[in-house]
């Protein structure tokens, strides 16, 4: 049988971008090992609620660890603390009853409080719009086998789209930089004769983009890939640098 | 009086696209930036109808809930994506995937809409690569196909097991582009609250700022909603939490018509309730059946643990049932009897709804490393949710909803009966007939948004006149904001006692009961009247959290579950007047002594388009039918024999 554990819980709390936010403290009693982290957040609303109080915001949308809703820093780790995983995708069972947690969001000045737990991130859609795709408009494209494309370099361009753009990353960094996402998709273009053509643009664009956000720079802690819930490597962040300087290089 | 005329182009199938295309009006490239559309969604769908009209040169507004075009939940596609590209060599053609489409719907589609679809399908997957989507690669370099079900032939192609994810990046870094070169203006965390309709065209929506909780008018010369399916109306389904009919029945109620709201599919392969904390259901691919036997306990309530259960006392049901197919019978029969014997009580684990999907033979017979190389990451998959070893136990199984094929009705250009309102991908019902097959989702979002609207759109356009602007004062943007206004209002006076969490699950709980894998009159009845009474409870008894000029997700959620309560109503409606078995579709009446469904294609060859009239109290309806005409394939009975 499952068993049920109790859970100290401790969370952010803030009514909107300029208001001070606060730490509330509440204890649940009822959390199953079963449950999901957001599940056993759910659990908490639903108590708020029949208590007639403002249930705890937070984002979140597939529950299967794709979308990349969900950010939750806990006990000051990115998604928690197993490898590998978003934390909508985070069970109870890797915690003990009697446990204590502390749930906050991510800290970064590009990333604004919009409630509680949730933020704004619309600076990653601004990074993707400045050079983050191949231009190619719909209709124009060539037969899909024309150009063979090894399996390695598809393998490897997949492994960086797999980034689902959370902003774990950015959470994790002690310099608040999104070095991480901006390098994976430069990557995933960049390892793919498609992406090739405008690869030197796209890199000057992106990374100047990711500074106009206001996100800090790379100093190499290599946090986010420790938190990466896709496990995306940076060696992608060494591959964009490269290339920002051959693009710049080359006016 | 509604029009149901289809406008299906006359000519032979495979000519009716391209003549369509010749024949229909165009937008000179200098006049499109004189028309704004506005486009609900961020799907593959919508995204790529976004991308693809702004590069045309016309106005888009594109919308979404969530914060980002890139969590569409589309992005949840696991599988692959179906063309006709034949790369196999194995006799596959647009004619052989438009057969298997038309079939594996249990003919309850058009023709010509599933033509086209067959036939677009190999632009499709030229598009996604010259965007740069990953594809899986064989070590020539060239791309990898893979079987899927309802095929005999392989023609599915996928990135790892997150095509969906790709290909919505790939639509979603093209509209990107275009809100960079300002062909797109973008708006997210906008809700779409109200269609607005201008001398019977759609003019417009209204929206709900979701962060700020401002009320907002958009006017346009045209409207597409690409808001995705219905699935969440049973609570617990493998679709997003975000994932709603709001838009659409809104639109519905304005006037648009609802087709085919019963049909909706049910995946046999998912992990299982845990308890009522459940949130959402986990797809897990259902190619495990290949090598996995399905049982349960022949004993009721057996507490035993499963490998402590003898040979003898295990119910190998669909073996026995089915000695021909097995464990590989069609999704529907494999996630009806798992109902059927959960219902006897020998349903398994906490909760009594699972059967054990074992892979213990398996892997006594292929060894451990086969079955890892197989299937080791849904493997993975389950012990990470599921908590336990499915290699040393078995895995615990239960069907969970996770598609819709009813939806908007709309014509053969994607317009439904409203002028200027679209509906594209999960949100209009027109490919997929009682069933959709596996890698046809993917394949139609794409196929709406890419090809058939940004054609379609110019036809109906050309007879709109350049810069005709009423003003968003205009008396009929004044009222439907005023509607989107009083409906907010309205739910957060109720000030009751239940959460609307507690009102969604027990809804959901109902419509899977009686309007789930299969279905009675008796059982329809009784929903009807479940819903009505939860719904009146709903509307008094409702608590709805926080404050209508913020964030308020909850606030969000009560006004879905509205449309629940009433799309759920008429879901019943229709189950209830098709008096036969289709798809997905099994009306327990109507089937054979060993289980097989009963079509009746005399009768109800037909597509149910519904149209509101009124709701005091009790859904009020009519029902307007599309008579379904077989020109080309002939009508078979199903056989899984």
């Amino acid at each position: 049988m499952s068993t049920n554990m109790t859970i100290h819980l401790r969370y952010w709390r803030q009514s909107g971008p300029t208001t001070k936010g606060y730490f509330e403290d509440r204890t649940l009693s009822t959390v199953n090992e079963h449950m999901s982290f957001l599940e056993m957040l759910d659990v908490l609303n639903e108590e708020l609620q029949l208590e007639g109080k403002d249930p705890v915001e937070f984002d979140y949308d597939c529950r299967e660890g794709i979308c990349g809703s969900c950010n939750l820093v806990i006990n000051g780790q990115a998604h928690g603390p197993k490898k590998g995983t978003a934390c909508c995708q985070l069970h109870m069972r890797n915690y003990s009853d009697g446990d204590h947690i502390t749930i906050e969001p991510p800290r970064a000045s590009a990333f604004p409080v919009i409630k509680d737990l949730v933020v704004d991130r619309s600076a990653f859609d601004r990074i993707i719009e400045a050079g983050g795709y191949v231009s190619v408009k719909t209709g124009s494209a060539q037969e899909a086998n024309a150009r063979p494309i090894s399996k390695n370099d598809a393998d490897l361009a997949f492994d960086y789209a797999a980034c689902i753009g959370c902003g774990a990353c950015v959470a994790a960094c002690p310099n608040a930089s999104a070095s991480l996402f901006t390098s994976a998709k430069i990557s995933h273009l960049s390892h793919l004769p498609q992406g090739d053509v405008e690869r030197n643009n796209r890199v000057v664009a992106m990374v100047e983009q990711m500074e106009e956000e206001g996100f800090g720079d790379c100093s190499n802690f290599g946090e986010c890939e420790a938190v990466c819930p896709k496990e995306i490597s940076i060696a992608a962040i060494a591959d964009m640098r490269r290339d920002y300087v051959r693009a710049v290089l080359q006016g | 009086m509604i029009s149901l005329d289809a406008k299906i182009p006359k000519g032979p199938l495979e000519q009716k696209w391209s003549r369509h295309k010749k024949e229909m009006k165009l937008v000179a490239p200098n006049n499109r930036r004189k028309y704004e559309v506005i486009i609900v969604g961020t799907g593959l769908a919508g995204g790529a109808a976004a991308a693809s009209m702004a590069e045309m040169g016309y106005k888009v507004k594109s919308f979404c809930i969530q914060d980002s075009a890139r969590r569409a939940h589309s992005i949840a596609a696991q599988g692959g994506i179906n063309a006709a590209k034949n790369y196999p060599n194995d006799g596959d053609s647009v004619w052989r995937l438009f057969y298997d489409t038309i079939k594996g719907g249990d003919y309850r589609s058009r023709e010509a809409n599933v033509y086209r679809l067959a036939e677009v399908s190999n632009s499709i997957i030229d598009q996604a690569v010259a965007q740069g989507v990953p594809f899986a690669r064989e070590y020539s370099g060239l791309l990898a196909n893979r079987s899927f079900g309802g095929a005999q032939v392989s023609r599915t192609f996928y990135a790892r097991g997150q095509t969906g994810q790709q290909l919505l990046l790939g639509a979603y870094q093209a509209m990107m582009r275009q809100v960079e070169l300002g062909g797109i203006e973008y708006y997210t965390r906008h809700e779409m609250l109200e269609v607005v309709i201008i001398d019977g065209k759609a003019r417009g929506i209204i929206t709900r700022d979701l962060v700020t909780g401002e009320i907002c008018r958009h006017e346009a010369d045209a409207v597409i909603l690409a808001t995705g399916g219905y699935g969440n109306v049973f609570y617990l389904s493998t679709n997003a939490k975000n994932s709603n009919v709001t838009a659409a029945w809104r639109a519905h109620k304005k006037g648009a018509l609802f087709a085919n709201p019963s049909f909706v599919q049910v995946h046999p392969t998912c992990i299982p309730v845990s308890g009522d904390y459940q949130s959402k259901l986990t797809l897990m691919s259902e190619s495990l059946r290949n090598d996995g036997r399905v049982w349960v306990s022949r004993k009721k309530g057996d507490d035993r643990r499963p490998n402590d259960i003898p040979e003898d006392e295990r119910f190998y049901y669909l073996e026995e049932k089915y000695p021909s197919f097995g464990n590989l019978v069609p999704r529907d029969v494999a996630s009806r009897n798992a109902k059927v014997v959960c219902d006897q009580g020998l349903g398994v684990g906490e909760t009594g709804l699972a059967v054990y999907l074992d892979f213990r033979d398996a892997i006594a017979r292929d060894g451990k490393d086969v079955i890892a190389a197989k299937y080791g990451n849904l493997f993975d998959m389950y012990a990470n949710i599921a908590g336990e070893d499915p290699y040393s136990q078995p895995m615990r199984i239960f069907p969970a909803v996770h598609y819709t094929m009813g939806g908007l009705w709309v014509d053969y250009n994607l317009m439904t009966n409203i002028s200027g309102l679209f509906a594209a991908g999960e949100a209009n019902f027109s490919d997929h007939g009682a069933n959709r097959l596996g890698a046809s989702a993917l394949m139609q979002g794409l196929s709406d948004g890419y090809f058939v609207l940004p054609s379609t759109i110019g036809n109906y356009l050309a007879d709109v006149k350049p810069g005709t602007r009423y003003g968003t004062d205009h008396e009929a943007f004044e009222t439907a904001a005023k509607q989107a206004q009083d409906s907010i209002d309205r739910l957060l006076n109720i000030n009751g006692k239940r959460t609307i969490i507690d009102f969604h699950r027990t809804l959901g709980r109902i419509v899977w009961d009686k309007i789930g894998i299969s279905r009675t009159k008796e059982g329809l009845e009784e929903a009807i009247a479940d819903i009505r009474s939860l719904r009146d409870e709903f509307w008094t008894n409702v608590y709805v959290p926080g404050e209508k000029n913020n964030y308020n997700k909850y606030l969000e959620f009560a006004g879905r579950v509205a449309d629940f309560f009433e799309l759920a109503e008429l879901m019943a409606m229709d189950a209830l007047d098709r008096d036969e078995s289709c798809g997905c579709h099994l009306r327990e009446e109507f089937q054979t002594e060993e289980g097989e469904a009963i079509r009746n294609d005399e009768e109800f060859n037909y597509v149910s388009a519904w149209e509101f009239k009124d709701r005091n109290g009790v859904l009020e309806e009519e029902l307007h039918k599309e008579v379904l005409n077989f020109e080309f394939v002939e009508l078979k009975q199903r056989s899984y024999k």
